[in-house]
């Protein structure tokens, strides 16, 4: 694997927005790359993630790839297990992973299965792919953040199919109870899950109300905007006694149009014509 | 039993700070003292065992040894998935400490009784399964599970079960201890059949049948060592449980001694499938599932009979 779709060189400062643009369709070949090489799924779900997690990873987390397990670092959970190819491939780019370890992905006595196992020297916080576990696990490390003092922050990235589970909702009125402001979910609200259309399935909507009712304090975003992610992020927690839920709107399989809101996307991984095409949209 | 263990694991929290004791709403009066003196390290998560699970998970993550409180049924059940993953996967310092293991809470229904636990949590990677047999054994544990690394299963009987040892016996996890040593047959029990166990042996004795009588409070990981030793020595082993008879202690032990070749008799006692249609308290339904100190010395006299 690599080296099939040429490197594309950030060059833009990082306070730049065309720096993160150009990241994120550098960090999507990476995921293309990965996938499509071991004919693995869910490229749809792992693209609608990718403006999500280069928030996170670039101006959120307080992590060092150089002291990964530092005991008051900020601690992320994938809860949307799935989606971990966007992951590795971030973890990547912010130097957790190597590209040899990347290319140790969904391969046999490989290291990155396609749902991702615990590792935190390399970034890998839980061990996911289970739905509806990882805003819980979340609540308790929160807990144990505020009972020894430190100032790591936690956050969980939930699928929006994920919110069908009850123990989110278990998660959630425990999180609010015990006011753990040192708590962040976010919902990568692409709005299909795994048979079909949310609002087909398990309707979600008032989502935002939702949560606000259940105590915690929401904010909704365009999951593939910048200055929103980074607005948003900014601003946490939403209050100073409540944990923080930002409803980020997404597109499936976004930033390769024709994957884009397709179900199809959640499983199918790429023929080599349409890995071609896909490698097109995301060239510079 | 119950208060035992509790007592005993409140008194370790004053030296290990990082003791973390989570109930899933169950327990009244149980965790009184212990939320008095350590309120930031109890907590309450509600009627919510899967989250239970993976708050216990988060906290252990982050160094702490978390302690899970529930009725067997509810603990092993419904948060197996949780405890699968969050727990044993990861191989946190979780301890999973229910109440209510086989008939404990027989009047309230098949809704709470724990017959599949022992089976569930034997088959998790990492996970010890431990069923003390008396209030010794449980103060014993406790001890030893604040050092002990990893996943741990304790099957608590309520309190006000009968004792089996007189005094402190030598306790180590994964270490059966010989309660009565005999020639003739062996009956390897754990938890609350260890008592009536000894009741058993007394009926064999008055017949002139020596027996073995062993606790095996360690149902995971099996002693093989101990177990392999008992089979050389006696003709005949029974294995006691109040568990199906499918998955629990018997099974393990079957395992060892098939894949061994063992040449004696070998019978699994526990409660039977299908269960009897009866509903009736502890007593009763260990009556009519064979599980009384006399039912269980009519199948042994019945299966050694059979071989005679």
């Amino acid at each position: 694997m690599g080296g099939r779709t040429a490197e594309i060189k950030v060059t833009a400062e990082r306070d730049h927005i065309e720096y993160y643009l150009s990241l994120s369709k550098q960090i999507r070949r990476k995921i293309l790359d990965m996938i499509y090489e071991t004919k693995s799924p869910h490229i749809g779900p792992s693209f609608s993630a990718v403006e999500i997690l280069v928030t996170l990873y670039y101006k959120v987390l307080s992590i060092d790839p150089s002291n990964p397990t530092r005991f008051d670092r900020d601690r992320f959970i994938l809860s949307k297990g799935h989606a971990c190819p966007a992951l590795y491939a971030v973890l990547g780019e912010r130097g957790f992973l190597s590209d040899g370890e990347i290319e140790r992905f969904a391969i046999n006595d490989g290291l990155l299965e396609q749902h991702p196992t615990r590792n935190v020297k390399r970034g890998i916080e839980v061990s996911t792919g289970s739905l509806g576990h990882g805003l819980s696990i979340g609540a308790g490390m929160a807990l144990a953040a505020k009972q020894d003092g430190h100032a790591g922050r936690v956050f969980v990235l939930l699928g929006d199919g994920e919110l069908n589970e009850g123990a989110v909702w278990e998660a959630g009125m425990f999180a609010a109870h015990h006011r753990l402001h040192n708590l962040t979910a976010i919902v990568d609200y692409n709005k299909i899950q795994a048979l079909g259309r949310i609002q087909d399935i398990i309707g979600l909507e008032p989502l935002t109300s939702k949560w606000t009712s259940f105590g915690w304090s929401a904010q909704e975003v365009d999951g593939h905007d910048y200055d929103s992610l980074f607005s948003a992020c900014e601003g946490l927690p939403f209050s100073a006694d409540r944990p923080s839920i930002i409803i980020a709107h997404t597109i499936k399989g976004k930033g390769v149009p024709f994957m884009e809101d397709k179900l199809l996307w959640h499983y199918r991984c790429p023929d080599e014509l349409e890995y071609q095409q896909a490698s097109r949209e995301l060239s510079d | 039993m119950r208060q035992a263990f509790f007592d005993t694991l409140e008194s370790a929290a004053e030296i290990h700070r990082n003791i973390y004791l989570l109930s899933a709403d169950l327990g009244f009066k149980l965790f009184d003292s212990f939320r008095s003196k350590y309120p930031e390290r109890f907590y309450d998560v509600g009627i919510a065992e899967a989250n239970m699970i993976g708050v216990a998970a988060g906290l252990a993550l982050s160094g702490k040894n978390v302690y899970c409180y529930s009725m067997a049924p509810f603990l092993v059940m419904r948060a197996y998935e949780q405890v699968r993953v969050d727990i044993a996967y990861h191989d946190l310092n979780v301890k999973l400490v229910s109440v209510g293991g086989g008939l404990s809470y027989a009047l309230e229904g098949f809704t709470h009784l724990g017959l599949e636990d022992l089976a569930l949590m034997r088959s998790l990677p990492n996970m010890t399964v431990v069923a003390p047999a008396d209030a010794w054994e449980a103060r014993c544990l406790a001890q030893a599970s604040c050092i002990h690394q990893g996943p741990l299963y304790v099957r608590l009987g309520k309190s006000g079960d009968p004792m089996v040892h007189t005094s402190k016996p030598d306790f180590h996890i994964g270490w059966p201890i010989i309660v009565n040593e005999g020639s003739d047959l062996a009956i390897i029990a754990t938890g609350s059949m260890v008592y009536p166990g000894t009741k058993v042996v007394e009926m064999l004795r008055r017949g002139n049948i020596s027996a073995t009588l062993v606790s095996m409070h360690t149902v995971k990981p099996l002693n093989s060592e101990v177990l392999l030793d008992l089979a050389r020595r006696h003709d005949a082993m029974f294995s006691l449980e109040e568990h199906n008879l499918g998955g629990g202690l018997g099974s393990a032990i079957a395992e060892l001694l098939a894949e061994t070749g063992y040449r004696g008799l070998f019978k699994r006692i526990g409660i039977p499938e299908p269960l009897p249609a009866r509903m009736g308290d502890t007593k009763h339904l260990c009556e009519v599932n064979g599980l009384s100190p006399e039912e269980i010395l009519n199948t042994i006299l019945a299966r050694l009979k059979e071989s005679a």
